[in-house]
């Protein structure tokens, strides 16, 4: 009895998460296709969040509202064109490509060709600076001379 | 002058800095404006069975207010809002989100109504429709139906005086 009952209570957790699935396992299949959906997408109020991770009342309601566009057979596109519709590119992690968003795109490129450029001159200039040290026969002859000497003599 | 780089350089950085400290990260624009405002019809908080459209502002200048029992600055915002029912210069729609009837009205009752009506949105499914995420949002909307101004957050002395008062004077005058 006591065995059984300990038993019992161990299967209890299998219970309560079987129920806590129910609601998700509706439909799996388009469960899955709005949490993908989701994920691109940014919850307003949680706004580092995307709307498949965040548990604010407002993710909440979207979710619910990107999966009744599903239900009635919209395409994903269509129901990221509405939510942008109603709160803006803000809602796409993946900030599309507009006049205005030119410099977020391609301004790290940008920075990296003046910097590329930068370090070309910089070189350049360098290498003007560093002028070849000529050495007049005479002077070889005295330098030779001296590398030469043994060094006893030399004082 | 080449020295002179690295300073121009951080100088730059530093304005793109503070800048950037004094911008709100929860005011994201409306891409609302100047668009049709969403139509919807929704039952009245002070009497359920009664039906709020709308449709029925077609022609007039009017703001809609989105506020909820639940909701903090909303209590910033009232005062202001009853500064504006007071002059009587537009009808204010409150939008009561996802709130309870009882407790939405227990809310006007202590602290007045500026409203001259509210409907009640449960669900937050006119919410969504008119992008918000944030309560309280006030929207103006001109005699077309065209959403012509969005105050994210509570509508302060301020913006009033500043930008809604004489907005709402340059709308009616069309």
């Amino acid at each position: 009895m006591k065995h059984l009952l300990i038993l019992l209570i161990c299967l209890l957790p299998t219970f309560s998460y079987a129920g806590e699935a129910k609601d998700l396992a509706e439909d799996p299949v388009l469960e899955k296709r709005m949490v993908g959906l989701a994920e691109k997408l940014r919850c307003l109020v949680c706004q580092n969040e995307s709307l498949a991770s965040s548990r604010s009342e407002l993710a909440n309601d979207l979710r619910r509202e990107v999966r009744e566009q599903m239900n009635k057979g919209k395409s994903d596109q269509e129901i990221i064109d509405y939510l942008v519709s109603k709160y803006g590119d803000f809602v796409l992690f993946d900030p599309p490509m507009k006049r205005y968003t030119l410099l977020l795109w391609y301004g790290p490129f940008a920075l990296l060709l003046i910097g590329l450029v930068g370090l070309v001159i910089q070189l350049r200039k360098r290498k003007n600076e560093i002028s070849e040290a000529s050495l007049s026969d005479e002077d070889a002859k005295r330098a030779s001379a001296m590398l030469n000497t043994p060094k006893d003599s030399q004082t | 002058m080449m020295r002179f780089w690295p300073f121009l350089v951080f100088m730059v950085l530093a304005i793109f800095l503070y800048v950037g400290l004094g911008l709100n990260p929860h005011e994201v624009p409306s891409p609302l404006i100047n668009k049709p405002a969403p139509a919807f019809s929704l039952s009245q908080l002070h009497d359920p069975a009664k039906q709020f459209s709308s449709q029925d502002m077609k022609g007039k200048v009017w703001l809609l207010n989105v506020w909820a029992s639940w909701c903090v600055s909303c209590r910033e915002e009232h005062p202001i809002l009853m500064d504006l029912a007071r002059r009587n210069v537009l009808p204010i729609i409150g939008l009561d989100y996802k709130d309870k009837n009882e407790d939405g009205e227990a809310w006007l009752r202590n602290g007045g109504d500026p409203y001259t009506l509210v409907a009640t949105d449960k669900e937050g499914r006119v919410g969504i429709d008119y992008g918000v995420y944030g309560v309280p949002e006030t929207y103006l909307i001109d005699k077309q139906g065209v959403i012509r101004y969005k105050q994210i957050g509570a509508v302060t002395h301020q913006s009033l005086q500043e930008k809604i008062l004489p907005l709402i004077a340059e709308l009616q005058a069309k």
